[in-house]
């Protein structure tokens, strides 16, 4: 059925010409750039060159706005430095020597090969791994399904970023959640249904860098223009923290504790909404005894913070009209992800905060991106295969479709369950990003026999690993549609300049699939893909590239209507119609049915040994203004806003151990229980922000113009030699964000 | 000609570089030698317990105010690309009646 979309209006086509440029109107969705997809202007000289990319100000979106990262593209895609052929490595794994070839030669070679490990160990023998969540979920599902390996996925141990909070949101009430700033209005902030926040509490992200979840982070600052007030959960006083009226700087890890005395709080005092949770919740008795222990008291002394701020923030929350808890991925950076995102789902739930404006929406979807597409074509016989069903309830359940990095890192090593023979690693750069533990994560690759890099980029992964690499385009050099994070829209990724030798991921994927399953890729060009997805919106893709992006219809207060479960009854898409407090599908799968708190190990509480070897907590993966995880490092104009790796020290601390501002020093810290200690170097910055007993640094750091045989220096700048494989129990969530630290001055070798 | 000036509201700008970015691409600046430069005050604490956290803007002799843009009818580079929004390029006069109301505003005429 078609959905009648509300369209942004435009003054012009959606290309012309201006002051003797070609200016093509679009959308960013990476690569390079982050998950949202922002409306953007690309200017091109008469010689094809992309100049100057402008935020579209006819885009309710973004409005004109634009980051440092996107307004720096044109380096991005005229670098020196891009792959533009198609290689073959022409020497040893980790040597920089490689052989240019035709593209037919390439997807020969791929077809080949892979066919090959098919018929000889089964098509599970062939792995796949993607990246974060931008624009590539859709076409490596549906290439490695349509292959008929179950055995794809990120290489993000836990799948400890977005997916928790999803996963478990989807277990307690049916669906995602999401903070409603207006983004699912055409005319935005304008739009009468929609009511500014009274309360947002930033809980566990820097939004306004990170831009996470499908929401542009500035639109925070828009609401707090509009009169939103601030509570802000964080180790470290941010720019929002600033600005906040309450600010929990708590310890890192102990976020389910925090929530639970909130909770506590709000029953003890009487703050919740009592006639939400008797009509919509389910749960509340057993859920109440539960927190019933988590007083403030108590939970200050997990947190290290003061009492009293919990209270405050517990009643400033539960007042509030319209309370959005701009959560983020710090929830899902910790072994035990799926309690701690219960426990603060619990407050939404608690408020009545769900379905509402100013609260959480659920977010319009034209394509459950998440999940992949088309998981049919997989048979039943090959999806039992998939690695991870065995060690963890989440993958079993089938809620989780793709498979465990853990454990296609495990049977890289060992051969077992079955022997993988071949890596298809597309839009990851996963030894300097995701993946932890590089040094055994890279010897556990080298097991493989054959392995194809597809990316823009030269990288350390693709020196140390990658037979065979095939060049990525850019945006600027694609068309494409942003089904991603978020509220969706139709909203259309246009083709500015030549993408020269260079493919699109899904022109790649199209080529390659159409190769081993025809059935499953009946489509002659990406843009005939496109259409068949957009297809309930009654547009082509071409048709959507002049008028988009479109809005899908948008209701609050869906529960109360029968819109939200599939037989229409009132309610929530749960097995109890309600939200669960107490959750049966948890119980069902023998995990804890109510939030738990869970000291994070190695910590200073589970390992006092350890934590006086190693006395400061470490939370990593801080967000900065110049760079996308790995991406960027090759950028002059954003290299210059934050050239090195820091990790960032309260003063009291830098002095204790006699560092100074822009010292190098090595961080140590134990990985995982394993008895190892990993390092990597950082660069000293003191700041009062951060917590005394904590320390903090960004992630994903490399060398471009480094020696590519050193791998670009990431054997020693990467943070996550201070981590080792290993989920939580329920295989959702990973210690990528509580750890424990020392700091050695590089004099002291 | 009318005198522009730019006006910044410092209780909003995050600091986030993308005047910079904006102003370098739009005239082909360096990188770091555009029009405009973000600096930061803090984060310290004040003595009532608050964060001092502000960020402002510095300009440098590149900067027109974006003459060029302006007669074709746009905004300045750094203004179109503020992503808090906060920070305009306009007639002097307008700015100054805007600065005076207050609090928290820069006021710069190169």
């Amino acid at each position: 059925m078609d959905q009648e979309l509300a369209f942004a209006a435009h003054e012009k086509p959606f290309r012309y010409d201006e002051d003797g440029l070609h200016v093509t109107r679009g959308s960013a969705w990476s690569g390079p750039g982050c998950h949202l997809g922002c409306g953007v202007l690309m200017y091109v000289d008469d010689d094809g060159k992309l100049v100057k990319v402008e935020g579209d100000p006819e885009n309710p979106y973004n409005q004109g706005r634009l980051c440092a990262r996107c307004l720096a593209t044109p380096n991005a895609v005229n670098s020196p430095l891009r792959i533009r052929k198609p290689m073959i490595r022409d020497g040893k794994r980790g040597e920089d020597k490689w052989k240019e070839i035709s593209w037919d030669e390439a997807f020969d070679l791929v077809e080949e090969k892979f066919n090959y490990y098919k018929e000889n160990y089964g098509a599970e023998s062939v792995t796949f791994w993607e990246g974060t969540g931008r624009d590539i979920s859709a076409w490596i599902s549906r290439l490695a399904w349509s292959f008929g390996s179950p055995n794809m996925g990120p290489s993000l141990n836990g799948l400890a970023c977005y997916g928790p909070r999803v996963y478990g949101c989807f277990v307690l009430s049916g669906s995602f959640w999401v903070g409603d700033y207006s983004q699912q209005f055409v005319d935005r902030y304008d739009n009468p249904e929609w009511k500014c926040p009274e309360v947002i509490m930033v809980w566990g992200n820097n939004p306004i860098v990170a831009n996470s979840d499908g929401a542009l982070g500035h639109w925070v600052v828009d609401c707090m223009q509009r009169g939103s007030k601030l509570i802000v959960v964080d180790p470290k006083i941010t720019w929002l923290a600033s600005r906040a009226d309450v600010v929990i700087q708590l310890r890192p890890g102990t976020d389910a504790a925090l929530a639970m005395a909130m909770a506590n709080v709000m029953i003890e005092e009487g703050l919740y909404d009592r006639e939400f949770v008797d009509y919509w919740v389910y749960g509340f008795e057993e859920y109440a005894q539960a927190v019933s222990e988590f007083t403030p008291e108590k939970a200050a002394e997990i947190c290290w913070v003061e009492p009293e701020v919990i209270r405050q923030a517990a009643r400033m929350y539960a007042a509030a009209d319209g309370g959005l808890i701009q959560w983020g991925v710090a929830l899902d950076q910790k072994e035990e992800a799926i309690p701690t995102c219960q426990a603060v789902a619990a407050l939404m739930m608690l408020t009545g905060n769900v379905d509402n404006p100013g609260g959480m929406i659920k977010p319009p979807e034209l394509l459950m991106y998440l999940n992949g597409w088309g998981m049919e074509l997989l048979s039943q016989e090959q999806w039992a295969k998939r690695l991870g069903v065995e060690k963890y309830s989440f993958y079993a359940s089938g809620g989780v479709t793709v498979a465990s990095a853990e454990v296609m890192v495990e049977a890289m090593e060992t051969g077992e369950p079955y022997p993988l023979k071949a890596a298809w690693i597309q839009t990851t750069n996963l030894l300097t990003c995701m993946g932890v533990d590089p040094d055994r994560t890279k010897r556990a690759f080298e097991n493989l026999e054959f392995i194809v890099m597809v990316d823009p980029f030269k990288n350390p992964t693709m020196i140390a690993l990658a037979d065979l690499v095939l060049p990525a385009c850019m945006y600027p050099e694609r068309n494409g549609i942003r089904c991603g994070d978020g509220c969706q829209r139709a909203e259309t990724i246009n083709r500015a300049i030549d993408p020269g030798d260079t493919k699109s991921d899904m022109e790649i994927n199209l080529e390659l699939g159409r190769r081993f399953n025809p059935e499953a890729w009946p489509w002659e060009t990406v843009e005939e893909m496109f259409s068949s997805i957009l297809e309930e919106t009654g547009m082509t893709f071409e048709e959507a590239q002049q008028n988009a992006p479109g809005y899908l219809p948008y209701e609050y207060y869906k529960y109360k209507k029968g819109m939200l479960r599939p037989d229409g009854q009132l309610g929530f898409n749960t097995p109890t119609g309600r939200l669960e407090l107490y959750s049966n599908i948890m119980a069902n799968m023998g995990l804890d049915p109510l939030p738990t708190f869970v000291e994070p190990t190695p910590g200073p509480v589970t390992t006092p040994e350890l934590y006086e070897e190693f006395p400061l907590v470490l939370t990593t993966g801080a967000r900065r203004w110049n760079t996308f995880h790995a991406e960027n490092r090759e950028n002059p104009r954003l290299r210059r806003i934050h050239p090195e790796p820091t990790v960032q020290v309260h003063p009291d601390t830098a002095a204790e151990l006699g560092l100074c501002e822009g010292e190098w020093v090595w961080l140590e810290g134990p990985k995982g229980m394993s008895g190892e200690v990993g390092r990597c170097k950082r660069v000293v910055e003191i700041t009062p922000a951060i917590r005394p007993d904590v320390v903090s640094t960004d992630h994903a750091w490399w060398h471009p113009e480094g020696d590519p045989e050193k791998l670009y220096d990431m054997p020693e700048l990467n943070v996550n030699k201070l981590m080792a494989w290993g989920a939580g129990p329920s295989g959702i969530g990973a210690n990528y964000k509580s750890l424990l630290c020392r700091i050695r001055k590089m004099t002291e070798e | 000609m009318t005198k522009h000036a730019m006006l910044l509201d410092y209780n909003w700008c995050t600091g986030c570089h993308s005047c910079e970015i904006a102003c370098e691409m739009e005239f082909g600046f360096e990188p770091g030698k555009g029009g405009i430069e973000v600096c930061e005050v803090g984060p310290w604490q004040l003595p009532n317990g608050r964060w001092q956290y502000d960020n402002f803007v510095h300009v440098s002799r590149n900067c027109t105010l974006c003459a060029s843009r302006r007669a074709k009818g746009k905004k300045a580079a750094c203004e179109s690309a503020c992503q808090a929004q906060c920070l305009k390029v306009g007639p002097l006069d307008e700015l100054v009646a805007e600065a005076s109301a207050g609090p928290a505003k820069q006021l710069i005429v190169p």
